[in-house]
């Protein structure tokens, strides 16, 4: 890099020079957008590799698994940095979402070497780690040999932390004193709502801050503004549609999926009286102002119908908000975000989330360098500049929440979005019961889901019906 | 010495690829009835043991499997006989090769061109309710609310119209092939006696007609009966557990629940029925083709 160019990433990097100014001096030197973007990726990698051996592994080669998602894109946007910065080789395979964690689960399930790092969610990683597929990262995150003195393991969300550390034992909770690192957060994404700023307008109606209030709202939506459907919310038979706006409007009442017993013994707690109370909303919701062929929506077509202005609100993932006011939709510009908590007797929301975090594969053969590659992918710099530069939200670390470009950046162009986030961040975390029959069970309560909302059974009878089903299975598996 | 011992391996050595090949088939068949018999799953290790037959005799008792065996019973007979007669009716009207006739079947042959599961998501586009031209076109008919693969009513029906859409010209391609390679002596001598054209069809045609019948039938019963990609893309199995069928069923317990053991257990079910079934098949069309034999 050219001393002036050099000058200009570091005035940007330490906050001295704003993006659209670094950009505009670099275009008199002559550099493209594109090109700066590269010397920022570089000039942030340096910093990561200040004072630690960066070079250390050079020469050896990894191979990633990826899912195609904008953090993927912003990995890949900035990959050259890391190479140069290590001198490692970095591969990689990308799936599309629909197969990748079948691909996943073939390429664990086989013992399979091929893959050093993949991406994944937390709840898989109540399969892969009873499995014996993936590693425990605490032993690579306390061993001051291999982790970078500049890495701040604590600069990462404490709720992320916690969410992605389980011990392992049924029921137990997460982030405990026991608990074994399974991944690293490497973004994530809570549930609020997101709506269309245009539409409310002409319902002259406001964001709902409960259910009752949602309802009301959705009313009023469904008799002034035509042609569209006031709410989106998942509906596919997939454990995929309890865990966005479904578990975190049932958490906010304090309701669970499943108790654990003195002894340790887990039971369904779906059937409670509280959570009965909810169901019944909540269908009332998706068969009154829900899209007509829920039943077959993943996160693909909530998100669609928000941007192109066929729904009025989503309570989804506030990321899905975020990417469908950008990205030529045609509603790109009228989606705001807001807070949700369904109870209204609670104090705040508590979203359940969903974190996209990286794993290491037990049978890698090159660990050690598989973590060197991890923490820099997790790293505070890769997080500005993915934060900065690209479509890297939400970040997983205090210091870039608390960056002042990203935030000048996000509240310029997605009002609302940074209080949303910071109103829920405190009660963000996974809400579930950490146990190895997750995706069993979750499928199945949103197979009973679909059968409320299609009256083929009655709310109460359903939910008793499916915690007689989970007892089972868990008194099958020895675990309930 | 040297001859004598190629004449006598030559035989072996012809059928090494195909021992080859069904060793290759076997090992895999092997190991599923291996699994089938344990209770393993991959993320309950420590449980893993065998447990014999313990995983079918649940079955026994477990309604969702006997409504998996009821919609995949029903799915197949459904498609298998509406594409039957679809595909007889079509390559009853395209039988007289004429240029017209040979271009109208080659167009027909597209659909079956495409990948199952993409046609899956097309239809899902055209039966979307707020912009699929299907739902444009059931309202138009007096259906304002039709909910196609999302509504229980209606989602088998949905995907019954998809399967016919893909596998109907296979029914009449290989119907068509057979009617045209049928002996015009029977149907002329019928012309000149003045025959009825509906005795010429259940008389003649038909029976003559019922190896190729058969033989269409059973390759679409065998592929129906294992249907996974239009179901999947459309439902997942649902709305609730509408569409639940064997390879759907087996996939999710395999990668969703990782439960090796359960879903080797149903897919051997399966085998069982696709055995049974092509059994009958077979011997059907081998008692018709010695029928022909010995009526030639």
């Amino acid at each position: 890099m050219y001393e002036k160019e050099q000058d200009r990433v570091q005035a940007y990097l330490d906050g001295k020079m704003s993006r659209r100014e670094l950009l505009r001096s670099m275009s008199a030197l002559g550099v493209s957008a594109a090109a700066a973007s590269t010397l920022i990726g570089l000039g942030s990698t340096r910093a990561f590799a200040a004072g630690f051996d960066a070079m250390q592994h050079q020469g050896t080669a990894l191979k990633l698994l990826l899912n195609k998602h904008p953090y993927t894109d912003a990995l890949l946007a900035n990959l050259e940095a890391f190479k140069a910065m290590s001198g490692m080789e970095v591969t990689y395979d990308i799936f599309p979402e629909d197969v990748y964690f079948d691909k996943v689960t073939a390429a664990l399930s086989s013992r399979s070497s091929e893959y050093d790092v993949f991406m994944t969610g937390a709840y898989m990683t109540w399969t892969y780690g009873p499995a014996g597929w993936i590693t425990d990262l605490n032993e690579w995150i306390q061993d001051g040999d291999k982790t970078n003195p500049n890495y701040n393991w604590a600069d990462m969300l404490a709720g992320l932390r916690a969410s992605t550390a389980w011990n392992g034992i049924p029921g137990g909770a997460l982030g405990s004193a026991d608990a074994k690192q399974w991944c690293i957060p490497w973004g994530y994404e809570l549930n609020n709502l997101s709506y269309n700023r245009n539409m409310f307008d002409q319902a002259g109606v406001s964001a709902p801050t409960n259910m009752g209030e949602l309802l009301e709202v959705c009313a009023k939506l469904s008799t002034d503004v035509e042609g569209v459907y006031p709410i989106g919310v998942r509906g596919s038979r997939s454990w995929a549609t309890i865990h966005p706006g479904f578990l975190s409007g049932y958490s906010n009442f304090g309701e669970r999926d499943l108790t654990v017993g003195d002894d340790g013994t887990l039971s369904a707690a779906m059937n409670t009286d509280g959570s009965k109370a909810f169901h019944r909303d909540w269908v009332k919701m998706i068969q009154e102002y829900g899209p007509k062929n829920w039943s077959t929506y993943t996160w693909y077509q909530v998100g669609t119908d928000l941007g192109a202005g066929a729904s009025a609100m989503i309570f989804d993932a506030d990321i899905l908000g975020y990417f469908m006011n950008g990205g030529g939709n045609k509603e790109t510009g009228n989606i705001a975000y807001a807070p949700f908590a369904a109870n209204p007797a609670a104090d705040a929301p508590t979203p359940n989330v969903w974190i996209w975090s990286l794993s290491m594969s037990n049978f890698s053969q090159k660990k050690d360098a598989a973590w060197h590659f991890m923490q820099w992918a997790t790293g505070v710099e890769h997080g500005l500049f993915g934060a900065q530069q690209m479509d890297f939200v939400n970040p997983v670390r205090q210091a870039v929440w608390d960056d002042s470009t990203f935030r000048a950046r996000i509240d310029e162009t997605y009002p609302g979005y940074l209080h949303q986030h910071d109103v829920s961040a405190p009660g963000a975390q996974i809400y579930f019961t950490a146990q190895p029959l997750f995706f069993d069970l979750t499928t199945e309560w949103a197979a009973t889901l679909q059968k409320m909302v299609a009256n083929e059974v009655p709310v109460d009878e359903g939910l008793d019906m499916l915690a007689e089903s989970v007892n089972n299975q868990l008194a099958d598996a020895g675990l309930g | 010495m040297r001859d004598a011992f190629r004449r006598r391996a030559l035989p072996y050595l012809l059928s090494l690829p195909a021992l080859l090949v069904c060793i290759g088939i076997l090992i895999p068949f092997g190991t599923a009835i291996y699994y089938s018999l344990q209770r393993y799953r991959l993320n309950l290790p420590h449980l893993r043991k065998m447990n014999w037959g313990e995983n079918y005799l649940k079955f026994l008792t477990d309604s969702e499997f006997w409504n998996t065996l009821q919609v995949s019973l029903a799915y197949t007979g459904l498609t298998v006989g509406l594409e039957l007669l679809l595909g007889l009716g079509i390559a009853l009207l395209l039988q007289r090769s004429t240029r017209f006739n040979n271009f109208v079947s080659i167009l027909l042959l597209l659909p079956l061109m495409t990948a199952p599961a993409l046609a899956a998501l097309m239809w899902k586009l055209m039966t979307n309710p707020n912009f699929g031209i299907l739902s444009y076109a059931a309202s138009l008919v007096g259906f304002e609310d039709m909910k196609w693969a999302s509504d229980p009513s209606t989602a088998l029906l949905t995907v019954l119209l998809v399967d016919i859409w893909v596998y109907t010209p296979f029914m009449m391609i290989l119907l068509l092939a057979g009617l045209r390679s049928l002996p015009r002596q029977p149907f002329e001598a019928a012309a000149l006696d003045g025959v009825p054209r509906t005795f010429v069809f259940f008389r003649i045609t038909l029976p003559m007609l019922t190896p190729y019948i058969i033989t269409a039938s059973l390759f679409r019963l065998l592929d129906s009966i294992q249907q996974f990609d239009i179901i999947y893309a459309m439902t997942q199995g649902g709305p609730g557990d509408t569409l639940m069928v064997f390879q759907v069923e087996a996939y999710l317990q395999f990668f969703q629940a990782t439960n090796i053991g359960k879903s080797a257990a149903l897919l051997l079910v399966l085998w069982v029925i696709t055995f049974i079934l092509s059994n009958l098949f077979v011997k059907q069309w081998l008692r018709l083709r010695e029928q022909a034999q010995g009526a030639g």
